[in-house]
């Protein structure tokens, strides 16, 4: 079993000037098994890009391990894709060498790597645009570019860092229904950290909210909503009674947890 | 053809220049309508309205090429062809002349000889009052206050028109009648006076070194040169009049006489060392302004009168013999005009330091043609050519001949019945050395090839080493700290104060000059390769990492690529900075290449050779850049847009 788990996870930053140490997340424990769909959600401030980071292997945690499939995390690897906020595409290459980077990297055959790359494309919606400039590519384009060349890698987790913060609200809509389409056709764990309270909702089969000082799992919901996003559309999702109360119920949470720090600070 | 062309250069001149005249109204009406076409649609300060506008761009050459045209005379010899020929002949003229009136208040103030007495007088009251008391007796100083009261009696005896010297008047009218006839002859104007076959053939104005042919080739030139040369008999006669007036026999004898006396007593004490010194030059002083009273040069004012009102009119009747030459001079011939020295006649001023197009265009053709015999090259050496260039040379320069020898064994030495068997590692060493016949490659030969060779081999080396380092420098702590101080160091010192310690220690051949080069490319490319590098977003190389490259593919695939804009901006840099360095270098040092040439031409004050090399030295510039805009935009279409 690729479950992704978390013991006793510990990050602390130490400030090289004052020595003063900032613990960013404290004993962070869960597990992730395949095939789910995590939301991460939290203040500014509450450690969730370094949950992330420590995951993809990009830090190294303080204490506590991080382990995948059993294997403990030591750096980046394939097996665990990176969706970034703005794409982080390489804009010197056209859409089909920046989907097929990975597999160029692993020295794959070129015809194999073709034909997978019409079929990525294809899925998230981009057939025909393999020769265009990513440059030349919209906001929502370039987020799809991203995704197929995560997915064309294979990962058993798909790492996403507010993987559709810089898009607009319509084609942020379409690009949820898109990550629900590709969790329920790939069934692979995907685990998402957004600041949007709906998109948390919407893209979350669990959903982790994450407190400040020090960073922590403040709660954990179960929620039905991404698997009814399935058959269901978002937009009838939200009007939802159920959808709402959660919705109130965490913004309250979380205004509640700014005020504590504006308080302190 | 091309000679005819060199021939005619002042009529190519006048079918140029009318032509850029016409393109300069046609461009400038075109961009007033455009303009007032735009006018409504363009809002001001709007960045997109500077693009397009071909027009003033055309406007702004033709403006460029027609004040050039102008200032370098160059409109002024198209036209009137003949001008030059004519002035030349009237500075003939002013050259005989300016003895005569150089006495007298003509392009001055004052007669000369109001100028003597004044400045006599006052030298003499300085004199008076700053006479050493200390270093000379009672007796001495009486004296010397006696001699200096001669001096002023020279001045006043002189002064007196009473006291004029019977033949110098009688000279004077003489003269005077002499130039009268001059203004007479230019007065009769120039019918019937033919310039002779030698003037005729000489070579036109421009094509040969000499500027501006000498002999008159038209008959008002004639005209004026005859006068010219009539005047130098009466300017001979002019200056050896002297005012030797027998008032001032006895006083001068005295004077001779009393100074000589001082002289003597001077050699003959015994005064330390800075009493010495005064006393001889203060007596030195006296004899230097009563030798300059001896020399009989000061006129009464009155006895002049009648030579200048002589010379004020044949001035005039040299102006009334000029005609419409004075205007031609005024507004085609800006700056100073034709000055006459002993052997030739030139021009002065911008026409002179600003060459004309046609002529500067027509001793680039003489140096790029690549016909040595023919006059062609500059000093032995084609200006843009092609040679055969021996293999064998290109492999000695990749095989340096320290290869052979650390190749084992030993050279061969000669055998007993003294031949010599070469084994391997000499035929290693021959090869090291260029004797080994590998045929021969076509290569570029010449003085820009020379220049452009060292920048070329330069900018590589720099390149090829510069920009990887650069790259380590931006994601490595230890290349970033190793080498920062090295570059820092030698960066900010301007390459052309390296120049003469490397100069020095490489000699004056190429690899000095490529190594100086190469220092300034070298600094540039790790920079700009290094910043490039340390700009690259995190979340790409994150990105590039959880894609599986390792470490070398993400130098290659992402931070390369990613640095490639400032790289290219880099190299643009460096081959402007090079490019300057080098042309200074060749000043320096050298015997081939454009600066070279200009350091040649600048010696010699060949205006059009240092013309032909700026131009050379811009239009190369320019070609550079052009190239690079353009990898540019085909390369990194992408940038600024990540």
């Amino acid at each position: 079993m690729a479950d992704l788990v978390c013991k006793n996870l510990n990050m602390t930053f130490t400030n090289p000037q004052t020595g003063d140490a900032v613990e960013a997340l404290k004993d962070i424990n869960f597990n992730l098994s395949k095939g789910e769909l995590l939301s991460v959600l939290g203040p500014s401030g509450c450690g969730k890009t370094t949950l992330l980071n420590l995951l993809a292997g990009f830090l190294n945690p303080t204490s506590g391990e991080a382990s995948l499939g059993g294997k403990q995390i030591e750096g980046p690897g394939v097996e665990r894709g990176m969706v970034f906020q703005q794409g982080a595409l390489f804009e010197w290459l056209p859409v089909s060498k920046n989907v097929d980077y990975g597999l160029r990297m692993k020295k794959t055959d070129p015809a194999e790597s073709r034909v997978l790359v019409e079929k990525w494309l294809d899925i998230v919606g981009l057939q025909g645009f393999g020769d265009t400039p990513t440059y030349q590519l919209s906001g929502g384009m370039q987020q799809r570019v991203a995704l197929a060349r995560c997915l064309i890698n294979d990962p058993d987790v798909i790492l996403m860092d507010e993987p559709l913060g810089a898009l607009d609200a319509l084609t942020r809509e379409k690009m949820q229904s898109l990550v629900l389409e590709l969790w329920k056709e790939t069934g692979k764990t995907i685990m998402i950290i957004t600041h949007s309270v709906e998109e948390a909702l919407l893209l979350g089969e669990r959903l982790f909210v994450m407190a400040p000082r020090p960073g922590r799992i403040h709660k954990e919901y179960n929620l039905p909503f991404a698997e009814r996003g399935l058959s269901e559309s978002l937009r009838d999702i939200k009007q939802d009674a159920h959808f709402s109360q959660v919705r109130e119920e965490i913004l309250t949470m979380i205004w509640n947890m700014e005020e504590e720090i504006m308080g302190r600070a | 053809m091309l000679e005819s062309l060199s021939d005619n250069r002042a009529s190519i001149a006048a079918v140029l220049i009318l032509l850029i005249l016409a393109a300069f109204v046609v461009s400038l009406v075109i961009g007033k309508r455009q303009s007032r076409l735009r006018a409504k649609d363009e809002v001001f300060g709007d960045p997109q309205r500077t693009r397009g506008g071909w027009y003033w761009a055309l406007l702004g050459v033709c403006t460029i090429l027609l004040t050039w045209f102008y200032f370098s005379w160059g409109v002024g010899r198209a036209y009137f062809p003949q001008t030059a020929n004519e002035m030349c002949q009237i500075a003939k003229l002013d050259e005989t002349l300016s003895p005569i009136t150089a006495r007298l208040p003509i392009e001055s103030r004052y007669y000369k000889s109001t100028l003597l007495v004044s400045r006599n007088t006052t030298q003499l009251e300085t004199l008076e009052s700053s006479l050493p008391v200390e270093a000379f007796t009672e007796q001495e100083q009486t004296e010397l206050l006696a001699l200096i009261e001669n001096s002023r009696q020279l001045i006043v005896n002189s002064s007196d028109p009473a006291n004029l010297n019977q033949e110098a008047q009688v000279q004077f009218e003489k003269l005077s009648g002499e130039i009268e006839t001059l203004s007479a002859d230019l007065r009769k104007g120039s019918e019937g006076l033919e310039p002779t076959a030698e003037a005729l053939a000489q070579p036109k104005w421009g094509v040969s070194s000499t500027e501006i042919p000498i002999l008159p080739t038209t008959s008002r030139g004639v005209l004026f040169d005859q006068v010219a040369s009539k005047s130098e008999a009466i300017t001979a006669a002019f200056v050896k009049v002297r005012n030797h007036i027998p008032a001032n026999d006895a006083l001068i004898a005295d004077t001779k006489e009393r100074l000589a006396a001082l002289k003597e007593a001077n050699e003959s004490g015994s005064f330390d060392e800075k009493t010495t010194e005064a006393r001889n030059a203060y007596v030195k002083a006296v004899d230097r302004i009563f030798k300059r009273l001896d020399d009989g040069l000061i006129f009464p004012s009155k006895s002049l009168d009648t030579i200048n009102a002589a010379i004020t009119d044949l001035h005039d009747a040299k102006n009334d013999a000029k005609g419409n030459l004075t205007l031609i001079d005024a507004v085609f011939f800006p700056g100073k005009g034709v000055v006459k020295s002993k052997t030739q006649c030139t021009e002065q001023g911008s026409a002179r330091w600003l060459p004309k197009p046609t002529d500067v265009v027509a001793t680039f053709g003489k140096l790029a043609n690549p016909n040595l015999e023919d006059g062609g090259g500059y000093r032995g050496f084609p200006l843009l050519w092609w040679k055969w260039l021996p293999v064998a040379d290109v492999t000695g320069f990749l095989f340096p001949d320290w290869i052979a020898d650390a190749w084992p064994g030993e050279y061969a030495r000669h055998g007993s019945d003294g031949s010599i068997d070469p084994n391997f590692k000499d035929k290693l060493l021959a090869f090291a050395e260029g004797e080994v016949n590998l045929g021969s490659i076509p290569m570029l030969d010449g003085h820009i090839w020379d220049s452009l060779f060292r920048v070329l081999v330069a900018l590589a080396l720099g390149i090829l080493l510069g920009v990887p380092l650069g790259l380590f420098m931006g994601v490595s702590k230890f290349f970033k700290s190793f080498f920062d101080p090295l570059i820092e160091l030698y960066r900010p010192v301007p390459p052309l104060a390296w120049a003469p310690l490397i100069l020095t220690i490489f000699g004056i051949k190429d690899d000095g000059k490529i190594f100086l080069l190469f220092m300034v490319a070298f600094a540039i490319m790790v920079i700009s390769a290094r910043t490039g590098a340390s700009g690259t977003q995190l979340s790409k190389i994150r990105a590039a990492h959880s894609l599986g490259s390792t470490d070398r593919q993400i130098m290659w695939n992402v931070i390369f690529p990613n640095a490639l804009p400032e790289i290219l901006t880099g190299i643009r840099i460096a081959i402007g900075v090079c490019w300057g360095t080098l042309v200074a270098a060749e000043m320096l040092a050298g015997t081939t290449g454009v600066g070279f040439i200009e350091n040649i031409a600048r010696t010699v004050s060949d205006y059009e050779l240092i013309w032909v090399t700026i131009l050379i030295m811009g239009i190369l510039g320019l070609v550079f850049d052009l190239m690079m805009r353009w990898v540019i935009d085909k390369t990194i279409p992408w940038r600024g847009k990540g």
